[in-house]
């Protein structure tokens, strides 16, 4: 049961084959059994999933169903679910009770989607590895020894061990794509604007973006159509109208343009990650797509702007966190500075403090300008490299990640070099364009992704070209042994 | 770039976070490596071009200034460290 992707399972809910409630419990029991392996899930909500199911079976045999009613799935621990404990992967949140739900999961509730958990994740979604949680590493399916990559790295491994058919994730330098590659299942990231922010804990706000992760693009397809959309509570979500997703995922793609980024195809690639990208353009080739290659000049300063950016908009947004109104307090504080400094210092984490601080400092008086301000220049010649590209193609090809699957451990002490293994993601978060991971092979049985980059709500597109690839390979179907 | 120890705790001051002793060392070290990862933005004359200040260059939504919001204050005050009689404590700011 647990290796039918969501278009399957809906359609086997649907037939009578079995129950929301069955596969509720089914799927339960696989994290009750594998998460102690994996930690992977930060919250298990049982009885909260049992009821949905029940809710779910009773749309179903009334008629009322849609294409999600029933699916059970797991939400990153940075959605604000009501009642449920939302820390995102802090300590600062361990004992925050979410008191509304953000739109996301109100959306996916409201299509009858059961919640099964929460997921673990790096902390406040800043890193790429998922070592910076509070809860503990996840661990690769593939390999334990691994990490699943981050910020949604709970979400991914759970998604890749058949833990739940489908995810939430969000990604605001590479956070759904980068875990998304390193355990072999499907992860798109939305236009900025293109999925509500509301109830999502914020990072980075000029650059977060949720989206679905799932094993097919047909099950992201599904999954983006009840995400997406305007929402009056969040001021840049874009009133655009949501096309149906799984409309155009067969469209043929003769004549296709794809353009290969000279700058992502260069030094920084392993010899084994580009035959494994060329094997994937080859098969893209054979279906009609035509192949170009292109430049995008500024990709080397991508990953310095976002490391001013990013930071500057953390630590605005993270000065919330104060010990009064929710989240940790320290004990017995003299006086409110040491209240503020020392609820702050226990309650976060090093790599949310570092990039607190960094952004402190960039936004500091006498710096403004020599940091966020070049940081968003230099934001704009990255755009319109992207807005260039675009008149020449319809999509951008690239690897996701720089290599598969690293140790856990390997980058743990150097923030630089765990910085650099979002290279190739985080430009399309400055553009604030859509992009998504596919796997595409396997280097020494560690999935490889191939990184698609499409033009401004172009999800279609992406989707349809992921989809096709799909349809001719098998990469997206391998499941890690030990969870099969 | 290399920040000192005294940097160090100035940036932690502002932004209002307590270190210890010693994990300063450790902060200079790994504060000062990522300035000299952004340091590369520099290499790059900006001065003609326009800051980015949105992805799809939209501009901010306005909406009714109507009340949108209902009472939640208990719903949200229960999730509060301290609260008394509808009011969040903190320590004594005034003598």
């Amino acid at each position: 049961m647990h290796n039918k992707t969501l278009a399957e399972l809906s359609q086997a809910l649907r037939n009578g084959e079995c129950s929301s409630l069955e596969l509720t419990q089914h799927f339960l029991t696989r994290i009750q059994q594998h998460n102690p392996t994996l930690n992977c899930c930060v919250s298990i909500t049982e009885e909260q999933a049992l009821e949905q199911a029940k809710a779910a079976d009773q749309r179903i045999q009334a008629g009322t169903a849609e294409a999600l009613t029933g699916i059970p799935l797991i939400h990153k621990d940075i959605f604000c679910t009501q009642g449920i404990k939302t820390s995102c992967g802090s300590k600062m949140l361990d004992n925050f009770i979410a008191p509304y739900n953000a739109t996301v999961v109100e959306k996916l509730n409201a299509a009858g989607m059961v919640t099964l958990g929460k997921a673990n994740m790096d902390e406040f979604a800043m890193g790429s590895s998922n070592e910076t949680s509070y809860y503990g590493p996840v661990k690769n399916p593939w390999d334990t020894d691994r990490v699943p990559g981050g910020s949604s790295g709970g979400s991914a491994a759970a998604v890749a061990a058949r833990l739940a058919p489908v995810a939430t994730g969000t990604d605001t330098g590479g956070s759904i794509r980068q875990p998304a590659a390193l355990c072999g299942i499907t992860g798109l990231k939305p236009t900025y604007g293109r999925v509500s922010r509301y109830g999502m804990i914020a990072f980075a706000s000029s650059l977060d973006q949720g989206g679905p992760m799932t094993r097919t693009a047909e099950d992201a397809a599904l999954l983006l159509n009840s995400m997406a959309g305007f929402d009056p509570r969040d001021s840049t979500c874009m009133d655009q109208a949501v096309p149906d997703y799984t409309a155009s995922l067969n469209k043929d793609l003769s004549g296709l343009k794809i353009g290969l980024p000279k700058e992502y195809f260069s030094h920084g690639l392993s010899a084994e990650m580009g035959a494994a990208l060329e094997t994937a353009i080859d098969e893209l080739k054979k279906q009609g797509a035509e192949v170009k290659d292109i430049s995008l000049p500024n990709t080397h300063l991508a990953v310095p702007a976002y490391y001013v950016v990013a930071p500057a908009e953390c630590s605005s947004n993270l000065s919330r966190f104060d010990g009064v109104r929710f989240g940790y307090r320290c004990e017995a504080p003299t006086d409110l500075e040491d209240l503020y400094k020392r609820s702050r210092g226990e309650g976060f984490g090093a790599e949310v403090k570092r990039r607190i601080m960094i952004g402190a400092y960039a936004l500091s008086a006498g710096y403004y300008d020599a940091y966020y301000l070049k940081a968003q220049q230099l934001r704009h010649l990255i755009s319109d490299d992207f807005k260039q590209a675009f008149t020449e193609v319809d999509v951008i090809l690239g690897p996701t990640s720089p290599t598969p699957a690293f140790n856990i451990g390997e980058k743990a002490d150097d923030p630089v070099t765990m910085y650099l293994s979002d290279i190739y993601t985080i430009a399309v978060n400055l553009a604030g364009l859509p992009g998504m991971s596919i796997p595409a092979g396997q280097i020494n049985g560690l999935p490889v992704g191939l990184q698609l980059i499409g033009n401004y709500f172009d999800e279609s597109r992406l989707l349809n070209i992921a989809h096709r690839y799909q349809q001719a390979t098998t990469w997206h179907q391998q499941t890690p042994p030990a969870f099969a | 770039m290399s920040l000192s120890k005294t940097d160090v705790e100035k940036i932690a001051h502002l932004a209002r976070i307590s270190l210890s002793a010693d994990d300063i060392p450790r902060y200079a070290e790994n504060l000062s490596n990522i300035l000299d990862l952004v340091e590369e933005m520099n290499q790059v004359e900006t001065a003609h071009i326009t800051p980015m200040a949105h992805p799809l260059e939209a501009i901010a939504r306005l909406r009714d200034d109507t009340v949108t919001e209902t009472d939640q204050r208990v719903a949200f005050q229960n999730i509060a460290p301290q609260v008394e009689a509808g009011l969040y404590l903190v320590p004594k700011v005034i003598e």
